[in-house]
Formats: structure tokens, C-alpha cells, sequence
């Protein structure tokens, strides 16, 4: 047996690493929850596809939806930084080898993009903001016109929000230090569960708000009507919703194999990464691990939404809810788990 | 037949070199420089170290007038420019926020901590005022002092010459004391501070519980890590896995207290086996056959139930000690008080030293020199009317030093006089005398307790008048002139202000002196008026010494082999393996041994020792210190508490069998500890309010110790008798 | 040149004194520091064997550190040093995660901080502070470039590992057995 004492006991750093509080969870949940919806809505943009009566205005939506998102993550980012006033500093310089600059970067662009998308969708998302100041409703028809514009936005939007997704993992799995990061499935494994829980936000919009496209314009109106919506759901479940639902099995199951390749590649690795994929076995991760995030946030609204896209059951927010809840719960763990783990357990 | 002392004999002979050590090197420690920046000034100031009693010179820097940091002084031989852990945390002192501030008189009860803040001039002529009723009352004997460390000097002249021969410190009876006696026993001569120990050219070091290393005095260390660097065979006896233990080539995991054992089988080897020095035990030893008859039966195998050793192991480790001999060193140990027959424990380690000729020798015992600097021609004191109250009727014969316990029982019983005042100086009483119930009582029957300190310190907590000392590193000091390999003399100057109302020892003697109507035996204004006339008194160049911080003499021959002569201050003017003096006192003549107590079933031996960090409970304010080591935790025998259900950093009470509890204090549970006892480090559990940082954070060694056993050679109070139990914390 | 320090495991006694030492040279803040002491300890009573070592930043010569630094503020000097420039410095963080030995540390002001080798006595031919007052002189400064030097020679002479190597970070300290 080895005992092993360390006079050491930095605060943040000992006895286990307790850098990273609930900000930066946040920051990559809401990043990949922003790079789903992005890849979808470019997909509409591109495609104008799964459009019906209740999920269209969401699609439009998405873009000023991600706009808030996304500034909500950057601010959770920013409340994690020791020295906030240096920001800038991210700005002066590009460093090829730190996915953090990378991703610096990326959501440099990510801002015009979003804008352009909810610039080009404006009309229809917000009308009456369009017709207040006609310059944006007059902008948004000049670029609709411009199919050349669309359609690089609508590009634009799938690649960056792929780079986003994947970044947000890689972000993690490229700090050598932590063996629970060190597998380059994390990027991938981030992007999926950022377009299942995209998906399963489109979708709970387009149940607790079922036509936000009627110009109705009145903020009362819609929040009853979403509470009567929410008590009484809708018999049918529209075309585009199906839809949804099985874009999100989808997303749901690669995204499972992922998480089952992310496990098995650290099991069969080195001693350090078998020690820290541990953490997800045993000990206090591991019940929120497999009852969480495998359970309730993956299993169960497979189950579920595989059982309303057949009209077994009646279509319900709960999995759209479980779905994002888990996508959050796998940050937080991985996050969390992830300080816990260390090489030096292995090497003593 | 008694020979002059060897150190007397320095003394003379050494007058003409003092001139030649003046002239050393030119390193001007003292100076002022900018930085690399060109903005930043930084002043450096040599002086030497006051965190623990050592006095390694150093050099402190002061960067645009703030203390920055200290180091070890390269002209020192005792640091050789490398301060230890604890030195170079010593400005953590000066930036303490538990530090007292100006001079407190009580207001409540004793022990309450309740003062009101005074003047200079008001606590001290409550003092002079209390001494003098004192002195009127019951004759100025009955004023005492405890001291610590070259601090104070100045309060015991004040003392001598106020008519009290009353002033003793810790260092005799509850550490050193034991040890100093034994050898002296034995060689006619102690070890001195510091130890004439040659652990740098030793090929083979043993330690029987000494935990170099963890007991951080620093050229000890220096030389330590030296011999192992040599590759000296390192023989570690010792219940503990100590640091050292994990660089001896030999560890043998003796059961505790059962160390004369295991040093009677160890001589009875080398005797037997006819391993030992003959010719050095020929011409210098004195009854060697009585000896090696007294020691004929105590075989390893003898030894070996009694030890917990094997016969082998001991048997090895003998040869191992005779095939290095003379530089083997038997390391006498520092703080020797454990189990009551310490005495004779450190005689049978002088007689082993003996047998192996390292006494005198290369590798084993040097003998030192010291810097023959005149002492201030002070007025002659007065005529002392009654004797030394500590070792009425020479109780014990074999003490050479006042016993601090011995005071205090004069306190409690008023014989063979009463002692009605106390001045504590820079040492916490409560911590370092054993049974804390007894100090508290005799503190009870006294007209009056002045404590000298730094910090409001558990002792302070009970004092009528506390008056705050500053630190190191803003005071003079008397002058460093301690025995060494070479003779030099050390400065003590200040480096920056005292940040409030604190003023050096000296200052106070003095004060406390006129007060009392003997200024005149301080014929001196100022500090450095008494420093530079004893330095240019000795025809040395005070300002070369506050330029360099030290001032080297020649030096002397080491070893017999050198030309030391090979004088013993015996009756028999020889190296007594039998002791005539011991057998007419009736003591053993040769060391024996006895099994020790058994503690009660389910209670583990309380051992305890030092960290390097920290000096005894002095430190545990320093914020420096405190951030490196802020609490002692329980060394528990892994597989031990792994049946009791612990595990490291579960909290443990600790419970002896007086049933006095302290902690809660974290468990270490080690595979470096035998499973009959526990061990921490001592110092800490401070039920002092006043140091914030250490208040209630640890357990208290000294509030275990209830029980202890007197040493009848010495009276030193042995403290490693007393057992605990461990009651989980809820 | 290559600034390497050589650590003789066999004469530590694991005093701090390093840890001392460099909270005040390089006014190290209360509750933190920038080297510190193991020990590891093997097999049972009492057949045990004790290692302890004085650690600190490895100064790798493949620093994840550096690599994942966004702004540059992490940083190799000449002589291989990894430094912080803290005027650069975000406090994001990545590079402490990043690191294997937990070498660095979030200094109250914000910023990512560390051991600098005491560069700024590297600068004028000092060692570092931790060298320099180790009483055991079981510490070596120097530069591994350079074959006559102390830590080179040592390295030629004495069986020496580094910590975590299977971490892929090429650490300048070294630890002789």
C-alpha cells in the first residue's frame, strides 16, 4: 500500500481541482444548446423544411433566441474570469495551439451570423418590431431577396455551429492534465447533445407557444394562451413536431454510441484514464451519471418521443424537458468529474 | 586529580587570537542597493536568528522600508548562509497580528485574560513596587525567573542584583538536562549548545529517538544530510518511522522505553565480541571490568523480548558500529526527558560513545572553543543570603542546572522558602513544564507573575503584568558568543522599528532595575555603549562585527588526534565506565534497566516530538509559519486504526488516563508508527484567546502530560509515561 | 540554454524551508504557495520506504500550460522558463487545469500564478531562492546545455526521474534517487 501526503492546499486547486463552478457548465450547455439550434435553423434557412403551423415561427425565432442564449453563456463565461477587465486581451492575438482562442474567435463570428439569420427572419419573427421601424423590415426584404445572402447565411450557420458544438468539448478534452477530458469523442459527443437539446427546445416552444407567428401582438394573449396551451395540449401532433421528435431520436441514440465509444475508449486506455472514467462508475458521479443523464435525459425521451412520433401517447413537453435537463446534467458531470480526476491518482 | 576544564582552558590560551579572527574576510553583509528596476531600494541588516535557541546569523533584507525576507549569513559557521525553515519564516513575527501591542495589567481573575492597557512607567513601577514588598516581606530569594534563550541575560543580572539566585530555564530539566548530566557522569564534561557533535565526518550515525530533520537545528541538519550524502551508515532506533529512519541503512522499530536495553545488549556486543576501543578504553577508560561485568548477561538476546527487536538486528547493528569506529557517533539526543532514568539512559549512551573512542575523536565528539570576549565589569552583586531554592539539600546530586519544576514546587510548598514572584521571560510555562495543574496552582500562591513576551501566550493569560517584548528583528541583543567547532561572536541588531509600544529585554531589565533603585548596575545608557565595550574591550573593531554580522576567530584543534589533550573532569580524571561518585550516591554505578509502565488496555504510549516548521508553542501565531503548518495531527499505526474503524483526517479527541482531554486533532493513519503508541508534535492545542490563529486549532502535548517521573539523578520531569485513548469526534 | 533543477530525494528532509523561502521572496500570498513537499511512503511496518521530494512547476519542455493559453500570457522565455505574464492574463483558467503537477494556482488579484524559477535572480547569476537556502543542499540549479555543469553532471551520474512522464510534458526537474 502507498500513502502518499501532500503539504500543498492552494485554494481551487487542492485537495482535488475546484476551479470551475457552475459558470462554465452553464457556458457549455447554452453553447451547445446555441450550435443545435443554429445548425437547425440552417438547415430551415437552407432547406425551408419542417415547416407547419406550429413549428415554423420557431425557426424563425431561433436566431434572436440564440442571440440571448448565447449572451447569457458569455456572461456566465465572463462572471468565471479572475481578471474580467483583460478580456480584450483575447482579441490581440490568435493562438493555433488554444482551443479556448479558437473558440474566441468563432463566437466572434457567431454574433454576425445569428444577427444576419435574425435580420433575414425578422418579418416573421417579430413584426411588430418591423413595422415600428421599418428600416429592419426593409433591410430583411432587401437581403430575402438576395438568395446568395440566404443561402450563405443558412451555411454559415451549420459550420459555425458545428465549430461552436464541437469546440465546447474540445475546449475540455484538449487540458491534458484531466484524463477524464483526454478523448477527442467529447467535441462530437458536445455537439450531439447540443442538436438533441436544440431540438427538444424548438420542440417545447412549439408546445407551450403553439402560434407564435399570429400577429396577435399582445404579450397577455400569449402567455394565456401558452397557459391554456400547456393545460390543454394540442390533440394532434403537427407534422413539423413529428418531425422534431425523430431529428431528436436521433440525435438521442448517436449521441448514446458516442457516450458508449467516449467509455469504452477510456476504460481501454491508460491507467489514469481508467481511474477517472471510475469517477462515473462509482462514488457520487456515477448515480447522476447513469440515473441523469443516461436515464432520464436519454433513455427516457427516446422512449417517450418514440412512442408519441408512433401516436402511442399523447405528445407532452416531458420529454423535450428531460432532454434538455440531461443535456445539462452531462456538463456539469463531465465538468465536475472531469477537476476531480487526476493522473497522480493512477501514478501513486 | 581534577583536571581544568576543557573549555576553561580555551578560555586563557585564546586571548592572543582574537586580534588574528578581526582580520577575517570583507564580506559587509550590512548595505544598501537598488534592484534591477533602478525604483526598488533594498537595505540589508546581519543579525542573528531568535526562533529557536540555536542563534544561526543571518541577513535581513528591507525592501523600500518594508522587512522582505531573511537569510542565512555566510560568514556564520553555525548557518553557513542557510537559515532553516523556520528562520527564514522569522519576519512572520514581525508582521503578527496577535502581537502585544504596549504593557497590560489585570483587571480580573487570574487565567481570565482581562487587562487594562498601561505605560511603561505605570507596569513597571507596579512591579518594582510588588518585588520590593517582596524583597521586605520575604527577602529578595523569593523572586524567580524563567527564562528562554539569550533574551535574558539582561533580566537575570537585574535579578542577581535585585539578591535573587532564583532563575532557571526549561532547557535543563524538561530537555537537555538529562543527557548533559549523563555525559558529564561519564566524561566529566557535557555537550553544550550547541551539541559537540562532528555528524559531518561520522561514517556511522546512530540516533535512538532523535529525530534529525523533523527537529530542525540547523548546522545538526546541515551536517546530517552531509553524512548521508558521504554515505554513512545511518542506524535509526526509534517507535517512529522518523525522516531520519528513511535514510539509515539500519532501523530498528524499538518498543518505547525500552531504549537502555537495547544500549546494554548493543555494549555487551561489542565487549563480548571484543569489537570495542581497547586501547582507547585502556588509557583513558576507568573501572572498564566492573563495567563489563555488570553488562555480561544483557545479550541480545536478552535484550530482544524486552526491545521488540530481533537479536540479530541488534547484534548487526553493533558490529556495524564497531567496523566505522572511532567516527561513530552515538547521537546523544536533545530533548532526552521520557521515562525517568534519562540519566543513566544517556550515560549508557556516553558509555557506548566510550567504547567505541569517538569521544574526543574524529567523526564523534569535538571539543569546542569559544571567542574569548571579556564580560562588562558590572558592580560585584550582592551576597545571596540563602541558597538556590530548586534542589534543596542537593535532592539531586547529579544536577548541574536549576530545575525549573523545582521552583515551582518551592512555590506550592513555601520550602525550603517561598517563592512569591515570578518573571517569565520567551518561555510559555504552561506548555513546557508537565502538569499544567501544578504550574496553575503554584501561579495561585504567588504576590506576583510578570510575563515577558511577544505574543499573549498561555503563560501571559495568567500574569498579573505582561509586558511586550519586541521582536528578534527589532533589538539589540546581548552579544553571541557560543562554544563551537570555530570561535566566533555573533550581533543581534535591529532591522526595522518595533511597529508599537514594544521594547527590547535589555531596555526593560534596565528600566525595571532603576526603578528598583539599582540603575547603577547598569553603568550604561544605551545598549551599544555595553556591546562596543565589551567588542573593543577584546581589542576588537565593533563596526566590522554591524558590518558582517560575525567575527571570526582561529581556530582551535578538534580532536585528541589534533592535540587536544585528553583530560576528563572525573574524580578518577577518566572516562568512569564504572562511576564511583553514582554507586556512593546510591545510584547504579553502571546503567540498568528497567521494563517500563504498562499503559491501560486499549491506550496508546503519547509520544511527541518537533516539526521543522515551528519552536515549541512560540510559532503557532507567525502567519508564515502558520500558512506551512497550521495545526499537529495524531500518527496512528495504519493497520491500529483500521480496526478502530479511523481513517486519515477523521477528528480524534485524545483522553488520558487522568481523564484530561484535548484536540480534536486529524488522524494520520501511517504505516511509520508502531501500533502501541501515538505521536504528534507538540505546541499546539494554545488555549490562549489572544493568538487567533492558533486558538483551538490541534491538540496540547503538555496538557496530556499529567503524569511525569522525576529523574532522582537530576530532576528532570520525564513526560513520555502518560497514555491516551481516542474517542472519535461525532 | 536550458534552466533545469536537479533534486536529491536522498537529502531532503522535507523541512520547507523552499516553501518558506520563496513565500517571501516572491511574496507569495497567505493561504498559497508556489512549491511545496510530498512524501510517498511504501510497504508496512516497519519495512517502509520514505521518498520526499521538494516540487514545483516542472517547467516542461511540452507545456500544456502554454498551449492552452488564449492570450499568450503563458509563456516560454529563453532558457525555457514558463512564465506568466500577468498583465496578459484573463484568469480563465485553462492553463491550471491544464496542468498535470497542479503547479499553478488562481492568485487573488486574479491572475493565473506560478513558479517562476525566481527568474529575477536567474537574471543576475543567483539560484533560485528555494536552492538557496535549502539546508540540506539537496537542490541544484542550472543549465542542462551546458555539460559541465551541476545538474548536468548529476544527471550523467545519478539514476534520476521526473514526475508523470507518461503525461508527455518533458519536466526540468529532476529527482535523483
Amino acid at each position: 500500500m502507498i500513502e502518499y501526503v501532500n503539504h500543498r492546499s492552494n485554494p481551487g486547486i487542492d485537495p482535488t481541482l475546484h476551479l470551475w463552478g457552475w459558470e462554465i457548465p452553464v457556458y457549455l450547455f447554452v453553447g451547445g444548446l446555441v450550435a443545435g439550434l443554429m445548425i437547425l435553423s440552417g438547415y430551415h434557412i437552407l432547406r425551408q423544411q419542417w415547416d407547419d403551423e406550429r413549428t415554423r415561427g420557431h425557426y424563425v425565432t431561433a436566431p434572436l433566441l440564440s442571440l440571448a442564449l448565447l449572451t447569457v453563456g458569455m456572461v456566465a463565461l465572463f462572471l468565471d474570469l479572475g481578471n474580467k477587465f483583460y478580456v480584450w486581451r483575447l482579441y490581440l492575438t490568435f493562438e493555433v495551439t488554444s482551443p479556448m482562442s479558437w473558440g474566441s474567435w468563432i463566437l466572434l463570428l457567431v454574433y454576425p451570423v445569428l444577427v444576419a439569420s435574425a435580420l433575414l427572419t425578422l418579418p416573421e419573427s417579430l413584426p411588430r418590431l418591423a413595422r415600428t421601424f421599418p428600416i429592419l423590415g426593409r433591410t430583411a426584404r432587401a437581403l430575402s431577396a438576395r438568395p446568395g445572402f440566404a443561402h450563405a447565411t443558412g451555411f454559415g450557420n451549420i459550420v459555425l455551429g458545428v465549430l461552436l458544438g464541437i469546440y465546447t468539448g474540445v475546449l475540455l478534452s484538449t487540458l491534458a492534465a484531466r484524463p477524464l477530458w483526454n478523448s477527442a469523442l467529447l467535441g462530437p459527443l458536445f455537439l450531439l447533445s447540443g442538436l438533441s437539446t436544440g431540438a427538444a427546445l424548438l420542440h417545447l416552444l412549439s408546445h407551450l407557444h403553439p402560434r407564435p407567428d399570429r400577429d396577435d401582438g399582445a404579450f397577455t394573449d400569449a402567455v394565456i394562451s401558452a397557459m391554456v396551451h400547456w393545460l390543454r395540449p394540442p390533440d394532434a401532433t403537427g407534422q413539423g413536431q413529428r418531425k422534431l421528435e425523430h431529428a431528436d431520436n436521433s440525435f438521442l441514440t448517436v449521441e448514446l454510441v458516442l457516450i458508449a465509444l467516449y467509455l469504452i475508449g477510456l476504460l481501454s486506455s491508460a491507467a489514469a484514464h481508467q481511474q477517472a472514467v471510475g469517477l462515473l462508475f462509482s462514488g457520487p458521479w456515477a448515480w447522476t451519471f447513469w440515473i441523469g443523464v443516461i436515464g432520464l435525459g436519454i433513455l427516457l425521451p427516446l422512449a417517450l418521443q418514440f412512442m408519441q412520433a408512433e401516436r402511442w401517447i399523447r405528445s407532452t413537453i416531458v420529454p423535450a424537458l428531460l432532454v434538455l435537463a440531461g443535456g445539462f446534467l452531462l456538463r456539469v458531470i463531465i465538468v465536475y468529474a472531469g477537476q476531480e480526476s487526476h493522473w497522480f491518482m493512477a501514478a501513486q | 586529580m581534577n583536571s581544568v576544564s576543557r573549555r576553561r582552558f580555551l578560555k586563557i590560551s585564546l586571548g592572543s587570537l582574537a586580534v588574528a579572527g578581526a582580520s577575517g574576510g570583507a564580506v559587509a553583509a550590512l548595505g544598501r542597493r537598488r534592484d534591477a528596476s533602478g525604483t526598488t531600494e533594498i537595505r540589508t541588516i546581519p543579525t542573528f536568528c531568535d526562533i529557536c535557541f540555536w542563534k544561526c546569523g543571518a541577513i535581513a533584507s528591507v525592501r523600500d522600508g518594508k522587512l522582505w525576507k531573511i537569510e542565512g549569513n555566510p560568514l556564520d559557521p553555525l548557518s553557513r548562509g542557510r537559515l532553516c525553515p523556520r528562520g527564514s519564516g522569522g519576519i512572520g513575527a514581525h508582521f503578527d497580528n496577535d502581537r502585544l501591542r504596549s504593557p497590560l495589567i489585570r483587571v480580573r481573575e487570574r487565567g481570565e485574560e482581562v487587562w487594562k492597557e498601561v505605560t511603561w512607567d505605570e507596569a513597571l513601577d507596579y512591579i518594582a513596587e510588588r518585588m520590593q514588598r517582596i524583597k521586605a516581606e520575604h527577602g529578595p530569594e523569593s523572586m524567580a525567573l524563567f527564562s528562554h534563550g539569550i533574551g535574558g541575560n539582561f533580566l537575570k543580572h537585574t535579578l542577581r542584583a535585585y539578591g535573587s539566585p532564583n532563575s532557571a530555564a526549561p532547557s535543563f530539566a524538561q530537555c537537555r538536562g538529562p543527557r548533559d548530566t549523563g555525559f558529564e557522569l561519564t566524561f566529566g564534561d557535557g555537550l553544550g549548545s550547541p551539541e559537540r557533535t562532528d555528524i559531518e565526518n561520522a561514517r556511522c550515525l546512530v540516533l535512538i529517538g532523535s529525530h534529525l530533520g523533523e527537529n530542525m537545528h540547523n548546522t545538526q541538519v546541515q551536517e546530517f544530510a552531509t553524512a548521508v550524502d558521504r554515505g554513512a551508515s545511518i542506524i535509526v532506533a526509534d517507535p517512529r518511522f522518523s525522516v531520519a529512519a528513511s535514510k539509515a541503512k539500519h532501523y530498528l522499530p524499538i518498543r518505547p522505553g525500552t531504549d537502555i536495553a537495547l544500549l546494554l545488549a548493543w555494549m555487551n556486543v561489542l565487549v563480548t565480541e571484543e569489537l570495542y576501543d581497547a586501547d582507547y578504553v585502556a588509557e583513558h577508560g576507568h573501572g572498564f571490568d566492573e563495567f563489563a561485568a555488570s553488562i555480561a548477561e544483557f545479550t541480545p538476546e536478552w535484550a530482544a523480548p524486552h526491545t521488540d527487536l530481533s537479536a540479530e538486528s541488534i547484534r548487526e547493528t553493533a558490529r556495524e558500529m564497531a567496523r566505522y569506529r572511532p567516527a561513530t557517533l552515538v547521537h546523544p539526543g536533545r530533548r532526552v526527558n521520557w521515562y525517568g532514568d534519562d540519566a543513566q539512559r544517556s550515560r549508557a549512551i556516553a558509555l557506548l560513545n566510550a567504547l567505541l573512542g569517538s569521544w574526543g575523536r574524529k567523526g564523534g565528539f569535538y571539543t569546542p572553543s569559544i571567542y574569548p570576549v571579556p564580560d562588562y565589569p558590572y558592580p560585584p552583586y550582592p551576597k545571596v543570603a540563602r541558597d538556590k531554592v530548586d534542589n534543596p539539600g542537593k535532592r539531586y546530586p547529579f544536577a548541574n542546572d536549576a530545575i525549573t519544576t523545582g521552583i515551582r514546587e518551592a512555590t506550592l510548598t513555601g520550602e525550603p522558602y517561598p517563592i512569591k514572584g515570578w518573571m517569565v521571560y520567551a518561555t510559555n510555562l504552561l506548555q513546557a513544564l508537565p502538569s499544567q495543574e501544578e504550574t496553575i496552582k503554584a501561579i495561585q500562591k504567588l504576590d506576583l507573575l510578570v510575563v515577558i513576551d511577544v505574543v499573549p501566550s498561555e503563560i501571559a493569560g495568567w500574569a498579573d503584568v505582561v509586558l511586550p517584548e519586541c521582536t528578534y528583528l527589532e533589538r539589540f541583543e546581548d552579544l553571541h558568543v557560543g562554544p563551537f567547532k570555530h570561535p566566533f561572536i555573533g550581533i543581534r541588531q535591529p532591522v526595522v522599528d518595533a511597529p508599537h509600544d514594544q521594547k527590547p529585554n535589555w531596555w526593560i531589565a534596565k528600566r525595571l532595575a532603576e526603578k528598583l533603585g539599582l540603575g547603577h548596575y547598569y553603568p550604561w545608557d544605551d545598549i551599544e555603549d555595553y556591546l562596543r565595550f565589551r567588542i573593543e574591550d577584546g581589542g576588537l573593531d565593533y563596526e566590522e562585527l554591524k558590518a558582517k554580522g560575525i567575527l571570526i576567530g582561529e581556530d582551535e584543534p578538534l580532536y585528541f588526534e589534533d592535540g587536544v589533550p585528553a583530560e576528563f573532569d572525573t574524580p578518577s580524571g577518566k572516562i568512569e565506565f564504572y562511576s564511583e561518585q553514582l554507586a556512593e550516591a546510591g545510584f547504579d554505578p553502571v546503567p540498568r534497566y528497567t521494563p517500563p509502565d504498562e499503559g491501560p488496555p486499549g491506550s496508546f504510549r503519547l509520544l511527541f516530538g518537533r516539526s521543522p516548521v515551528h519552536t515549541f508553542s512560540r510559532t503557532q501565531t507567525n502567519p508564515l509559519l502558520m500558512d506551512v503548518m497550521n495545526e499537529n495531527v495524531l500518527w496512528l499505526n495504519h493497520g491500529v486504526a483500521k480496526q478502530m474503524g479511523l481513517r486519515s483526517g477523521d477528528r480524534v479527541t485524545l483522553r488520558n488516563a487522568d481523564g484530561v482531554a484535548t484536540g480534536p486533532l486529524p488522524v494520520k493513519a501511517t504505516n511509520r508508527i508502531r501500533h502501541d503508541c501515538v505521536y504528534m508534535v507538540h505546541g499546539f492545542g494554545t488555549t490562549a484567546r489572544g493568538l487567533t490563529r492558533a486558538f483551538g486549532r490541534g491538540a496540547s502535548t503538555a496538557r496530556m502530560v499529567t503524569r511525569y517521573k522525576t529523574d532522582p539523578l537530576m530532576g528532570g520531569t520525564a513526560v513520555n509515561v502518560n497514555f491516551v485513548t481516542l474517542e472519535k469526534e461525532a | 540554454m536550458r534552466h533545469a533543477m536537479v533534486i536529491d530525494t536522498r537529502l531532503c528532509v522535507g523541512c520547507m524551508n523552499c516553501v518558506v523561502a520563496c513565500k517571501t521572496e516572491n511574496d507569495v500570498p497567505d493561504g498559497f504557495c508556489r512549491d511545496w513537499i510530498t512524501e510517498t511512503v511504501r510497504g508496512a511496518f516497519p519495512h517502509v520506504r520514505l521518498e520526499i521530494r521538494s516540487e514545483r512547476c516542472n517547467h516542461c519542455a511540452n507545456p500544456p500550460c502554454v498551449y492552452c493559453c488564449p492570450t499568450g500570457a503563458s509563456h516560454q522565455t529563453e532558457g525555457g522558463i514558463v512564465a506568466v505574464s500577468k498583465e496578459k492574463c484573463i484568469g480563465c483558467k485553462a492553463c491550471m487545469a491544464a496542468c498535470p503537477y497542479d503547479a499553478r494556482f488562481p492568485h487573488p488579484d486574479g491572475y493565473a500564478s506560478k513558479c517562476t524559477f525566481c527568474s529575477h535572480r536567474v537574471a543576475v547569476g543567483d539560484d533560485p531562492a528555494c536552492v538557496s537556502v535549502c539546508p540540506t543542499h539537496c537542490m541544484h540549479f542550472g543549465d542542462l546545455d551546458d555539460p559541465s555543469s551541476e545538474v548536468s553532471r548529476l544527471l550523467v551520474s545519478r539514476a534520476h526521474y521526473t514526475l508523470l512522464p507518461e503525461a508527455g510534458t518533458r519536466p526540468h526537474l529532476f529527482f535523483l534517487t
